[in-house]
């Protein structure tokens, strides 16, 4: 009998088919975990949906889109939500003219005038202002910030939009510089040069050179910012007064989507109810509001990008 | 010709200026940020700190505000945060591993890449509904440590992906390489090789999501969490056999953030003293997290050379 080498023999082939379907196994699992990304959005869309659907069963969508009343926890109910919509880009508003122009020049200023060592010990601080908690914006807002407008506005409410407004848009400054800032530094240095070389300053070659350059990035800054304040909730549920009010003035008190929503969940309705799936189809308002924004600023940035 | 040397000197010069007063504005413009961060610990600090003694971290929630404390905020908190830790921490390496290791380019990745990006822009309400709906009465958890801490694993998930996959991309091709002409196989290579050394990365983005987690109130006052707790929950080891018990995952609960804003939203100027005390108590934990990351990030930068 011939004797097989040992590198062939078929228990050695047996420990490689084993090694073998050991490795798909992992695989498998590791394709399982990052698929769960796909999952939670199934599950978000569809509990939403499915939720919403029981609601608008007991009112009617025209109802829903068109009445400038939302008194769901009263005896009289309406169910427009034109009141919450407002309240919610009543505030997005306020904290864009804020955040806009401070995160624009602090992008410009990062990206082209400011040193090595400015810009690493800035970017850190500004990523701590995003850690703090926005509950304690929401104490900021009340307690901080709507005092010291009413030294300047002595008949502004002690709940009033302006303030969570405005603090929102501080909240949103380092989302928006950051990106925008990544957009300007992607601009490459040989556009500066040129500009620099017909005699410009630097600022004359960052408003007219890197920001034209640049716009599809900085416009994607100001969308995310746009998102983030939609979503924003603790500082309006705490200083804005919850009081679903169809008005487009930052001086009077209001509720948005997410102030509404918290609202409702704090009073611990029984399952099933009308209010409680009301919070449903709101957010369902909510996500499609973000949605839209995410997929705007995707959209201006795969446009609007200029190859370089 | 219109300008000699002098005239274009002078021009140059002019808007050299407007140089300097945008310096200015840029300045004044980042002072906003830090500005308000100094403002606000100033204002908590100020308006807190005669709180702040051993009775307010030893005692439970009261009626009466001077007596009352966060102990059963901080006991909630850390409880949450250990099952968000449990379950989002394997769940995003994982998926950060396969999307870089793993993955063909092909539209399944395409999708799940796509999917990460949007749920890291979900308002984080959203996830309190999709667990109030989905984990407190489709699965029958409650108003739970369970329910609380999965929806903040959830939230913190597109973090913790997208950091895993950061760190590993920065691991240079020959090191795979290197244990591939050894003979590893690829699962060999991602356990010996791959996610020891992208370790500093990934600690840095678990650290940032839990901190997001710690100080995150909307999701978890969605999915009806009670503000009013005076007893702690069942303590998860015990003296008598089994030794061991998962009472407290089903237990209601209260965290920090909830038990703060509910201070908040008394009228009482004695309980927003206690607000702004758990509020000092809240950012000094959230921000010596991010700082923590942040060094952490500095150092591994600095340290590893290919």
């Amino acid at each position: 009998m011939n004797t097989v080498p040992a590198a062939i023999r078929p228990d050695r082939f047996a420990h490689r088919a084993l090694r073998h379907w050991g490795e798909r196994l992992i695989e498998g699992a590791l394709f399982l975990a990052a698929f769960s990304a796909v999952a939670v959005t199934v599950a978000i869309v569809g509990v939403l949906f499915y939720e919403s659907l029981s609601f608008f069963e007991h009112v009617p969508l025209r109802d829903f889109l068109t009445d400038t009343q939302w008194t769901i926890m009263f005896s009289d109910k309406h169910f427009g939500v034109a009141p919450l919509l407002a309240g919610t880009l009543t505030t997005t508003g306020v904290a864009l003219l804020l955040a806009v122009p401070v995160g624009t020049v602090t992008a410009i200023y990062l990206s082209e005038f400011a040193s090595h060592r400015v810009r690493e010990t800035v970017k850190p601080a500004l990523e701590l202002l995003a850690g703090i908690p926005t509950v304690v914006f929401g104490y900021f807002a009340l307690l901080m910030v709507t005092p010291a407008l009413q030294w300047f506005m002595p008949d502004l409410p002690g709940f009033n939009m302006l303030g969570p407004g405005l603090v929102i848009g501080v909240m949103i400054i380092p989302y928006v510089s950051s990106v925008a800032e990544d957009a300007m530094r992607a601009v490459p240095m040989h556009m500066r040069e040129g500009s620099y070389a017909m005699g410009a300053t630097r600022l004359q070659t960052a408003l007219k050179v890197v920001m034209p350059a640049a716009t599809s990035g900085v416009v994607a800054a100001y969308i995310l910012g746009i998102s983030r304040a939609v979503g924003e909730t603790m500082v309006v549920a705490v200083a804005a007064g919850q009081q679903p009010n169809f008005t487009f003035d930052p001086r009077q008190s209001g509720a948005t989507i997410t102030a509404f929503i918290v609202q409702v969940a704090l009073g611990d309705l029984p399952h099933g109810s009308l209010e409680y799936q009301s919070i449903f189809a709101v957010g369902l308002v909510l996500v499609l509001l973000t949605l839209f924004f995410n997929v705007l600023g995707h959209l201006v940035r795969k446009r609007f990008r200029e190859a370089y | 010709m219109p300008y000699d040397a002098q005239a274009v000197r002078r021009l140059v010069a002019r808007g050299k200026q407007w140089d300097k007063v945008f310096v200015i504005a840029g300045l004044l413009c980042l002072m906003v940020g830090v500005l308000t961060l100094a403002l606000l610990l100033a204002g908590l600090i100020h308006d807190g700190a005669g709180r702040l003694n051993w009775e307010f971290f030893s005692n439970f929630p009261s009626r009466r505000a001077e007596r009352a404390g966060i102990l059963s905020a901080m006991v909630g908190s850390s409880l949450v945060m250990l099952v968000t830790a449990l379950a989002a921490i394997p769940l995003g390496i994982a998926a950060g591993v396969y999307l870089e290791e793993y993955a063909r380019r092909n539209w399944v990745t395409e999708i799940i890449e796509i999917n990460v990006t949007n749920l890291a822009g979900v308002p984080s309400i959203i996830y309190g509904l999709l667990a109030l709906s989905l984990f407190v009465y489709g699965m029958g958890f409650g108003q739970s440590i369970l329910s609380a801490g999965l929806t903040l694993a959830l939230l913190i998930l597109p973090v913790i992906i997208v950091s895993t996959r950061e760190a590993i991309r920065a691991i240079p091709g020959s090191i795979r390489e290197g244990a591939y002409a050894l003979g590893a196989t690829r699962w060999q290579t991602v356990r010996d090789h791959v996610v020891p050394y992208s370790t500093g990365g990934i600690l840095t983005g678990v650290i940032i999501g839990l901190a997001r987690a710690i100080g995150e109130t909307a999701p978890i006052i969605t999915i009806g969490a009670l503000t009013f707790i005076a007893f702690l929950p069942p303590a998860p080891l015990g003296a008598e056999f089994p030794f061991l018990s998962f009472e407290w995952l089903r237990s209601p609960f209260t965290v920090m953030p909830i038990q703060m804003f509910n201070w908040l939203s008394r009228p009482q100027a004695a309980f927003q003293e206690n607000a702004a005390a758990a509020g000092v108590v809240l950012v000094v934990m959230t921000l010596l997290m991010n700082a923590a990351a942040i060094w952490l990030r500095a150092r591994y930068r600095k340290r590893i050379k290919w």
